[in-house]
């Protein structure tokens, strides 16, 4: 072949033959896919090594009980598990997580309606922006647990005083995080609603909301996580109401009675709530919403 | 000559366009004018800082001139509208928590163009047409920027504007894509005969996609000439240079005097 590769000389450029492949089937030689073996499977389920993590806490928790053998000071696993039980279906514990989630639920709302207030002030003018720059930015750090003694002079004991410091846990969380959710809406995204020929609510609702939601729901997540501690904490000071207690109240007044095993019974409903929230109700509205739309990895 | 007499589709007439940034008052455009009739594919070109995505806006009603007037139809544009839809260059233009197929067609229903079916039938054909049928229901988050851009384009051709306005949008697509993209859209306007406002700075863009050109200079925009292309970037007879080079020449003769006097200086 006279006119095949001519080697460089010099500086010049190394003259190949173009080459052009046919498509050739890879999969005889290599893998192109196979199922992996079920205990690669297995391992690879979050949940599944969780609940192995779990197993053997609970089982760390019982050796140690065992070898302690004081009921009072550090009761078993199992005496906890049935106290929970006992609790639950003869007990009070179900009316008093009624009673604390009744609270919750009225404190959180109030939190969020006057949240949204402000915000719509932030959003309709400068003053009103920088008011609610000057509110958050004060009261944010402010544990609300710390505006207890102040409430119970106010509105005396009772719901009206949880009410007060759960709307202070609430309100500056949700209304920053909103805030600057709306803030941080891409000019493009506005001109494409404005585009629209949308104004005002329309605007708001259709656009503005929307986009800021990642921001809006992580405000409404943490507002919700410093709602529950604040109010679990207040009700240790003095329950819901005189008549009837909540889930701080139960536990202590299990204290005071020396039920050790009701007072691990209580902590551990807290805790079941707390993860039941942030893990079932806020992880399905995400994945409906802002992992759907792949607003958040 | 008959063009003159029928009246002009879009009339930018004596824009003056100014904006203040922190410290600055910024003149983007000075006196700018120009007609774009019915079907037109007129594409504005200039480098960056000519202020033709800031004359872009200001048709699209987004900010007002300081002198002159944008009249479309007759009308004067005060404010942004439907009539004048636009496609962004920025790929986040696209709503992330509507599909495809919903992107399309919230638009169609929430300015009360048509029902909901009816917004639902335009949408599928417009998502047809920029051949995107298999996506009509995933989010735009799984798609290619060159799908999401295709999105947009029917977004904006579903809702039958006036004028479509275009501010770079191929600008930010690999090289492939944006030639693609080019090619589409020319196939787009053979079958509907949509008019078009088009931003560029790319003077092969212009040739190809524009049958109208109008350049701008820089700081401030002011028109530099108003020229016809074929879309083939022919040789122009009287010059007897190609099209674009004769566009190369009119931009970056200013900047070749500018280092004259400096050199002088």
């Amino acid at each position: 072949m006279p006119n095949a590769s001519v080697q460089a000389v010099g500086e010049r450029l190394v003259r190949r033959d173009e080459l052009v492949y046919a498509d050739v089937d890879a999969s005889p030689d290599t893998v192109v896919e196979q199922p992996l073996t079920i205990w690669e499977r297995l391992y690879s389920n979050g949940v599944l090594r969780k609940v192995l993590i779990l197993f053997c806490l609970a089982a760390i928790w019982e050796a140690y009980s065992l070898h302690m053998d004081n009921s009072l000071l550090f009761p078993r696993f199992t005496a906890t598990v049935a106290a929970f039980w006992d609790a639950l279906t003869n007990g009070s514990l179900l009316t008093q997580v009624g009673n604390s989630v009744r609270v919750l639920l009225i404190g959180y709302a109030a939190g969020l309606i006057l949240a949204t207030m402000l915000v719509v002030l932030a959003m309709m003018s400068r003053i009103g922006n920088d008011l609610l720059e000057t509110l958050t930015s004060m009261f944010n750090p402010l544990p609300a647990i710390a505006l207890l003694p102040l409430a119970l002079i106010w509105f005396g004991l009772g719901t009206a005083s949880l009410v007060f410091v759960l709307v202070h846990s609430v309100l500056w969380a949700v209304a920053l995080n909103t805030h600057s959710g709306f803030q941080g809406v891409s000019s493009t995204l506005r001109m494409v609603g404005r585009n629209y020929g949308l104004t005002g609510f329309g605007y708001i609702s259709k656009i503005l909301i929307p986009a800021a939601f990642p921001s809006i729901l992580t405000g409404l997540k943490i507002g919700w996580a410093f709602a529950w501690r604040t109010l679990i904490a207040a009700e240790l000071v003095f329950g819901v109401s005189s008549g009837s207690g909540g889930l701080g109240w139960f536990i202590y007044e299990n204290k005071n009675e020396l039920n050790i095993s009701y007072v691990f019974a209580g902590l551990f409903t807290v805790i079941i709530i707390g993860l039941a929230v942030e893990n079932v109700i806020f992880r399905n509205i995400e994945a409906r919403t802002v992992r759907k739309w792949g607003m958040q990895s | 000559m008959h063009q003159n007499k029928i009246a002009p589709l879009l009339d930018v007439n004596g824009v003056t366009l100014q904006y203040k940034t922190r410290d600055h008052l910024v003149t983007a455009t000075y006196r700018v004018s120009f007609q774009v009739y019915k079907s037109d594919r007129f594409v504005l070109l200039g480098p960056s800082g000519c202020g033709k995505s800031t004359l872009l806006k200001s048709v699209g009603g987004y900010m007002r001139p300081t002198e002159g007037f944008v009249a479309l139809n007759g009308k004067k544009v005060s404010s942004p509208g439907p009539d004048r839809m636009m496609v962004f260059q920025e790929f986040d233009q696209l709503l992330p928590w509507k599909t495809v197929k919903e992107n399309v067609t919230f638009p169609l229903y929430s300015t009360g163009q048509c029902s909901r079916q009816e917004a639902e039938a335009r949408a599928m054909n417009y998502i047809d047409k920029v051949s995107l049928s298999k996506f009509a229901d995933s989010f735009p988050h799984t798609l290619s920027g060159g799908m999401k851009q295709r999105v947009a384009i029917a977004r904006g051709m579903a809702m039958e504007p006036a004028i479509l306005l275009m501010d770079e949008p191929f600008a930010a697509l690999d090289a492939l894509t944006r030639r693609k993209m080019q090619e589409e859209l020319l196939q787009l306007w053979d079958d509907t005969h949509f008019t078009v406002l088009f931003v560029t700075h790319s003077i092969p863009e212009a040739v190809k996609l524009g049958n109208r050109i109008l350049l701008l200079s820089p700081h401030p925009g002011q028109v530099k000439a108003e020229l016809n292309s074929t879309g083939i970037d022919d040789i122009d007879p009287a010059a007897g240079t190609a099209l674009s080079d004769r566009i190369h020449d009119m931009l970056f003769s200013d900047q070749v005097e500018e280092e004259e006097e400096v050199a002088h200086a």
